[in-house]
This record gives C-alpha cells, structure tokens and sequence, in this order.
C-alpha cells in the first residue's frame, strides 16, 4: 500500500492541492502525447492542408493515401519500393535474434546460479561491467571479424551480433530469477539423478515462463528499435525498418512529403508501441528486470 | 558440490557462448581497438605505433571538441531534467489519483518507441515554418520564435527536449517502483509526527531512494555516452557540425572518412568515460549486496 | 504529563462494500492499559488505526481526552504510536528520529532537548543516539520506536504489535520493559497483539476480538477463567481449554453427562438458570487433578500419551466416550500411555456453553 492509501480526513469536496495535482497530471500528459497525436493528423492530411500550417488541427478529410505510399512506394535512397522492405527485414531479424538470445542468456543464467563453478562469480561481474560499454567501442574489430569468417554483412552477422550484445541483460535476468528460486527444487531434481540439461529444459527453464514473457518483450522491442547495429552489420539486402525510415525522411530531395515521413515513423513505432500497450505491466517489470543495463 | 564428470562438461558447454563473447568480442575487441587507437591506421588497421599521437590530434580536432561540449550540455540538462521530471511524475502517480495505469502508460510510452522515430517527430515539431513556432505565431504570438532547431548554438538544446521526452517515463517507473517500497508504516508515523507530505518527501523518502537515483542516474548516463541515433535523425549532426556527439564522431570517422587510428582514439576515450562513471556504481552495489 | 480516556461509541469501518467494524463501542480509561487481541483479520489494527486517525471511519464517534477527534489529523488527537515495523526514519540518527516530529512542530530547541535526553534514559538509548537504525539490533529499534512515541508527551500510546518482529527472548524483555514503563508514567496505553501471553502480562483489561466484535471486555483473571464465549475460551489460554460435548440433565442433582461419564455440576456459578440442553463443557487442562477411584464423583480416563514440558507434564487422555482431552500433572507423574486414571473436574473450574451459540451458561 502507499502513503496516499492513508485517510484525508474527514469527507470533503477535492482540495486546492488536490487540483493543483490533477492540472501537473493533466499538462505532463499533454506533453507526453503531444508527438504521437501530431504524428497521426500529419499522416492523415494530405500535403496541401499540411502547407497551410495547422499542425494541431484535426484532418479536413482524412486519408490514409500517406499511409498506402510509406508502406508501398516512399523512396529509401536508390529504391522507392516503401517501408514494408524494411518492416519485413526487421521481423527477419527479429525472429531468430530473439528466440537465440534468450537460449543462450537463460542457459547461462542457468548455469551461473544453480551451478557453482569456479570462476561464475568473475564471469557474471565482467558481463555486467561491459554491458554498460558503447558499441562504437567494439564496432570495427567486429566488423573485421565478421568479414574475415566470411559472414560478412548478412542476416547471420546480425542476430549473431544481437545474440552477443544480448547476453550481458538477459543472462543477468534468468540468473536473478533462478536465484530466487527455491534451492530445494534443484537439490531434489538432482537427487532424482536429473543432468545439468534435463534440469534446465525440464525444470527451469518451464518455471521460466514469466522470465521469459517479460525478456521476450525486452528483446523484441530492444531489437525492434535498434539503429547503429543494423547499420553496420545486416547489409544493404537486410537492413532493418529503423534505417530505411531514416532513409526515407532524411535523405529526400525536393520538398519533403511530411505526411509519408510521419505514415512512416508510425508505421516503424507501431510494433512496439503494440507489444506495450499489449503487455501492460510487464513492460515496467522487464525495466525493472533489466534496469542495470541500458 | 562435486560434479561428475559429465556435469562439468555440460556445465563448460553452456557457459562456452559466454566465455566465448567475453574473450573474443569484450576483451579481444576493446584491446584491439585501444591498441588502433595507438596507430597510425587510416582505412585500414596497420601496426604503425605512433604513441598518442591520436589523441593529440583528437585534443586540437574542432569536430572532436563540439562534440565532447555538446555531450557535457546534453549529458548535464537531459540526466537532471529527466531526473528531476521523472521524480515529480511518480510523486504524481503516488497520490492515489484516478485512471493510475492509463496516465503511467502515457507517461511510459515513448520509451517503447526508437530514438529514430523519437527524432524524427520532434524534428517535425520544432520545425520552424510549420511546427510549434508556427503554431504559437497563428495563436496571436506573432513575434514567438521558437526555432533553435536551425540555429547552430541551440540545436543541442533540442535533442535534449527529445530525449526528456523519450526517458522520463523511465525515470517515472523506476522511481515510481521506489516510492512504493517505502513501508507504509513510516508514512503512518511520520503523519502521527504531524509532518506535512512535502517534508515527508524530502526528508525521509528523497533520503530513501538513493538506490532508486543512483540507478537511473548511471542508466541516463549510459545513455548520453551511446548516444548518435537521435543526433543521425534528428539533425544528423547539424546545422553544420553544431549538434554532433562523440558516437557520431566515432562512426563518422570509422565509416566514411576512412580514419581508423583517430576514431578508436575517440572510442577509447568514451570507454574510459564510461568506465570511470560505471566502476564506482558497480562497486557500491556490489558491497551493498553482500552486506544484505 | 496528561493522560487521556478514549471513549468509541458506535464507530463504523468499511472498505467499499465490506464491513470491518459495524457499531463497536468501547471505553478506555485513563491511565488504563487496554489490549486488543485476536487473530489476525479481527479488526483489533484496523480499530488502533482508526483511534489513531489513519484509515477513515463511516460512522460513530471517536472520543480522546473527552475531544472529539473523530475527524482530527493523526497529530492533532493526542496520540503516540508505536509499530510493528518500528518504521523509523532510515536516513536519520536516532537523535534525529526522535526528535524530528518535535522539530516539526516548532518546539523549542531545549525543550527537544530534554524530552529527548530523558526517553533516552529511560530506554537506555542515551549511547545510541548518533546511531543509525541499520546500526541497531531489532530490540534496540523498538525501543527507539517507543522513545519516537515517548517525546511526544501524548495523552495515549498506542502499540501496533510492536513485538512480533522479535524473538521470543528479546519479546519478553520487552514485555517487561513496557510494563514497567506503564507503571512509571501510568499513561493510557492500547496495545494490539495476537499474542495471548503478552495480552495477559500486560493488561489491565483485555478486549478480545473476532470478526469485527469485541466478544468480552475483561480483566485478564476474569478472561482466563470465565470466557464469556467458546471462542474466547479456545483462543485464550496455552495448552488451550478442553472442550467436552453433552447435555445437561438436572434428575438425580445437577450434572453434565457425556456418553457415560458424568460431571457434578454443584457450585458451577449459572449465568442462566440451567435447562435440559446439548451443551459444551470446558475446563483447562491444570484444573484436572487425579483423585482416588473410589471417590464418589471420579471419572474414568484412558491414559494415550505423555508430553513432559519440562516443569510439569501434559497427559493426554480419552473418556470413555472416546472425547480427547489434556491436563497438567506434575512433571514426575507415573502415568503410562494405556493406563487408567480416576479424575476429578471440579466444577467451580467449568466453563459451560450453549452448544447452539457458544455464549457461557
């Protein structure tokens, strides 16, 4: 329970304080909301009402033709083929990237709680501390890397890419929640004469299922915004929708179309924008969950 | 515990990938880029040591020190105001109001949202001929200016809006969590005390939080030494080089103008940066765990 | 220093549509150490609460020092309050917590100062005071919990289940301390618990609580002996009381009959004149003694097991009727588990009930 859970005496109309509350909630509101209501009417107009400056008013007649030309024909560079190519590059990645790094972070998170190796300590406080580094750090020995093995600048590089930089958060996630897990459970599934793999898929990791809600949404929408990564690492053929939108709005020639670009930034926010209205709650606890890293 | 055989190799497969990531990417990649940073590299790497050559050129190299002003404007206004508004947003939240999880919601969701498209409305927005400015002069404003997007000594100024924009709600969330683990018992006695809320707060809940600050302190920090894609999208770097960061300066100089030896000069730099802000907070968490 | 009544006429709690407390009356003398017990969900914190101006109240009148506080902030009825968490200030010395409300109120620098030094004092926390909590034991911080309270020189102190963050060695000196206190300031104190034993040590008068209703209002000798209810019975009292099921019947004198076994009702104080009827019997477990089986009004028990308890012993045992009960023998007792034994059950000691209502006959 918290503070305002206590009583404000006697029963009465709501106070000065309490309007003064309500206006600071209702103006930060405002504010917060402010870009994406401008962001929907800019994509409904067409550039004529657009031109005669009425960024806050509502459309004269909506139209989603804005809508239709980011999606099917906005110009990203050299192609005009739209934001789908992007939107479908970003699920391409997405997909393995996900589902890879959360196997590879919760196995050792697995194996860095219950299993007390020499040295977990050490491993686990090193991920930690990196986690925080920049990835202009590591970038161009990466991308030395990769195109010494041969992977170049492909679909593989990236989710690889995403797995590695993945790690440090979601290890740390899947460590913490197998620590608080009672110890007995591992003990008897030991005693039962369960290996380190059978204990992990059959134990844990279906003890997991909140953890892995909660670094699914972490992921998806880690991934789903990234920019710098793409850039470097997926190639011209894959590069994610975050870069193609860039393309789109900034590098056009002549006058710009603001209702395709804010169509477009729409249209790239929308996946996220959907997993956290969707997952409520849980996005605040995957923050919380990853809070040490950023 | 002792392990059998094969629970050890299981245990060393899993922890390989890790192991693996550590020594190659972590280790293998920073040494590699601090050992570029001592040459003479340009397009390519090469092994000519040339000292701290880098870094002198780095100390007189215009482009270099905007960007290190703009990231110390950036890095000060954005963590305390996103500190600061976060704060009072979850003060807010804390009263008991109505429509509790619509308004955190709202106040969240730009964090859902990427700093591409985050920069990308704003740029709309403060776009001088039909944003906000545009908008306050057809209010009756007539001589409302408001156009420091394409002015060279405030365009800083609007990442930061952007970026408040974007990590409030965080700060919101984590502070929020904060406040509500303060046991309602002390909220019970400091109002048989007589304190009036206000006081509550600062006296004895702001003291209480420490943790809660110290996390989205050094989580915002991050943020500004990584930060490029709101500075690519929003001005991408501009007007001229009025708005570039140091992970701008960075890629810039990897990438396009093919100067390695001065780019992980700057690289190196923003590591020991980060290094000297992070090290301290991940000690202090570290003693603090193992005194609990 | 002054010291309050409280005076609670019909007070009503709901939180929406659930009702905690409906119509509860109750007066608390002043100087009087009052304690409300019963299990947790009973209402007794959510009555502390509402004396103390923390949660709201529907209804009713809330009365301290003959004020009507019913609507009063919490730091405007006079009160001081101690709680289980001890909730002190975490950031603050011990100094600082206690004085810090003082502060607050503007009182004077020296006045702080020596209400501060002489809670200090009495609780022995004058080497404490620069401290902070987390450099203080659970004992210590309870204590500055209630030197918080002491400064506020209040006409009644309130106490939330202070002890039950504590172990059991820590709690009784505790106790002790509490009850010394009282008698030193002979302040109004109501004090919250779930545990009996604190509830008997320390009370001058015992409110037990279930469901929202205050079931008996009583000393605790006058709770112990004569529960007004079989819930008051079971709850107080450790072994607890026995219970045994029968009917009354008044051919052949006064009795209680179970199975075959049967009870001398004579001197057992009626508040009912007695009527043919089910009914249940209860008697603790140390006012069964065992007696010679020739004596006229023996009954016979079944020995099924012995539980030595260090001072004396507790035997459990059978009636015919196969009716378990215990009682308290001393500790060298020779019974064996399958032995029978002659008993006598002294029927001043009875508590008899309505086997409908469970109200005392």
């Amino acid at each position: 329970m918290s503070a305002t859970a206590l009583s404000s005496g006697r029963p009465r109309r709501i106070s000065p304080a309490r309007w003064g509350l309500y206006a600071f909630i209702l103006i930060t509101a405002l504010y917060f909301l402010l870009p994406l209501y401008v962001m929907i009417v800019t994509s409904l107009k067409p550039m004529a009402e657009i031109r005669q400056g009425n960024l806050l008013a509502l459309p004269a007649s909506p139209s989603l033709a804005a809508w239709v030309k980011a999606w099917t024909s906005a110009c990203t560079g050299l192609t005009c083929e739209g934001i789908r190519i992007g939107f479908f590059n970003s699920l391409r990645i997405l997909v393995p990237s996900v589902v890879i790094s959360i196997l590879v972070g919760s196995l050792t998170g697995y194996a860095l709680s219950l299993w007390r190796v020499r040295g977990a300590n050490i491993l686990f406080g090193a991920m930690m501390v990196v986690a925080f580094i920049p990835y202009q750090v590591f970038i161009y020995p990466l991308v030395r890397v990769f195109s010494f093995t041969g992977l170049g600048q492909s679909l593989a590089t990236i989710v690889t890419i995403h797995t590695i930089f993945g790690l440090p958060t979601m290890t740390l996630l899947f460590r913490n929640y197998f620590t608080s897990l009672p110890v007995e459970l591992f003990k008897a599934a030991r005693i039962d004469g369960a290996g380190f793999y059978q204990i992990y898929a059959r134990i844990m990791m279906p003890m997991a299922t909140p953890m892995i809600v909660v670094a699914v949404i972490l992921q998806t929408t880690g991934i789903w915004n990234d920019f710098i990564l793409g850039l470097v690492f997926a190639g011209r053929d894959n590069l994610p929708m975050t870069v193609q939108l860039n393309n789109i709005v900034n590098s056009t020639q002549g006058e710009r179309a603001y209702n395709v670009d804010m169509a477009a930034t729409l249209l790239t926010a929308l996946l996220p924008l959907v997993v956290y209205f969707g997952s409520g709650r849980w996005f605040v606890r995957g923050i919380a969950a990853g809070a040490v890293k950023g | 515990m002792r392990l059998s055989l094969t629970s050890r190799l299981s245990v060393i497969s899993a922890l390989l990938p890790a192991l693996m990531v550590m020594l190659v990417v972590y280790i293998g990649a920073t040494s590699w880029t601090a050992w570029m940073s001592l040459t003479n590299s340009r397009m390519l790497p090469n092994n000519n040591f040339v000292g701290f050559r880098q870094y002198e050129l780095l100390l007189t190299n215009d482009r270099w020190l905007t960007s290190v002003h703009n990231v110390i404007i950036y890095g000060v206004l954005f963590v305390s105001l996103a500190l600061l508004i976060g704060f009072l947003l979850a003060v807010a939240i804390d009263q008991r109001v109505r429509a509790e999880d619509t308004i955190r919601s709202i106040y969240l969701y730009p964090y859902a949202m990427s700093f591409v498209v985050t920069g990308l409305v704003w740029q709309w927005l403060l776009n001088p001929t039909l944003g906000i400015q545009h908008v306050l002069r057809s209010w009756g404003f007539a001589g409302a200016t408001f156009d420091w997007i394409v002015r060279p000594e405030t365009a800083i100024y609007c990442l930061v809006i952007a970026g408040v924009w974007q990590a409030s709600g965080l700060v919101m969330a984590i502070m929020l969590a904060g406040l509500r683990g303060v046991d309602d018992e002390i909220w019970k006695a400091a109002r048989v005390d007589g304190l009036p809320k206000w006081r509550v707060y600062i006296s004895i809940v702001i003291p209480m939080m420490g943790a809660s600050f110290a996390t989205a302190a050094v989580l915002l920090s991050t943020a500004v030494v990584r930060l490029y894609d709101l500075s690519v999208s929003m001005t991408n770097g501009g007007p001229g080089i009025a708005s570039e960061v140091p992970a701008k300066f960075v890629m810039d100089h990897l990438f396009e103008r093919a100067n390695i030896g001065l780019a992980t000069a700057a690289a190196t730099t923003m590591l020991i940066t980060v290094i000297a802000v992070v090290a301290p907070y991940l000690y202090w968490r570290a003693r603090k765990g193992e005194v609990r | 220093m002054q010291r309050s009544n409280v005076d609670i006429t019909n007070l009503q709690i709901g939180f929406g549509g659930l009702k905690v407390l409906e119509n509860l009356n109750l007066h608390v003398d002043a100087s009087e150490f009052l304690v409300l017990l019963g299990p947790s969900g009973c209402g007794k914190s959510t009555l502390l609460n509402a004396i103390a101006g923390l949660i709201d109240v529907k209804g009713g009148e809330i009365r301290i020092g003959d004020r009507d506080v019913t609507w009063a902030e919490p730091k405007d009825r006079g009160i001081a309050m101690v709680f289980q968490s001890y909730a002190l200030y975490p950031r603050m010395s011990v100094r600082k917590n206690l004085s810090f409300g003082l502060k607050v109120a503007r009182t004077p620098q020296d006045e702080i100062d020596s209400r501060v030094g002489e809670a200090a004092k009495m609780l022995r926390l004058t080497e404490l005071l620069d401290r902070r909590p987390s450099e203080l034991s659970g004992g210590q911080r309870q204590r500055v919990a209630i030197g918080r309270a002491l400064v506020r020189h209040a006409g009644v102190y309130l106490f939330d289940e202070p002890l039950s963050n504590l172990d059991a060695q820590l709690r009784a000196e505790l106790r002790v301390e509490i009850k010394r206190l009282h008698a030193r300031l002979g302040a109004t104190m109501i004090y919250v618990t779930h545990d009996q034993i604190e509830a008997l040590t320390l009370a001058d008068r015992i409110a037990v609580m279930q469901g929202g209703v205050i079931q008996q209002l009583d000393t605790p000798k006058k709770i112990y002996r004569e529960p007004a209810n079989r819930f008051v019975a079971s709850f107080v009292g450790s072994p607890a009381m026995n219970f045994i099921r029968g009917r009354i019947a008044r051919d052949g004198g006064l009795a209680f009959i179970a199975g075959d076994a049967r009870f001398d009702l004579n001197g057992y104080a009626f508040r009912t004149p007695p009527s043919d009827a089910p009914a249940v019997l209860g008697i603790r477990p140390e006012h069964i003694e065992v007696i010679g089986s020739d004596h006229p009004s023996a009954v016979p028990a079944r020995v099924e097991m012995v539980e030595p308890m260090g001072a004396d012993a507790l035997i459990w045992c059978r009636l015919a009727d196969g009716t378990a009960f215990s009682f308290r023998s001393d500790a060298d007792a020779q019974a064996r588990a399958g032995d029978t034994l002659a008993l006598r059950f002294p029927a001043e000691a009875f508590s008899l009930f309505d086997d409908q209502s469970g109200q005392r006959l």
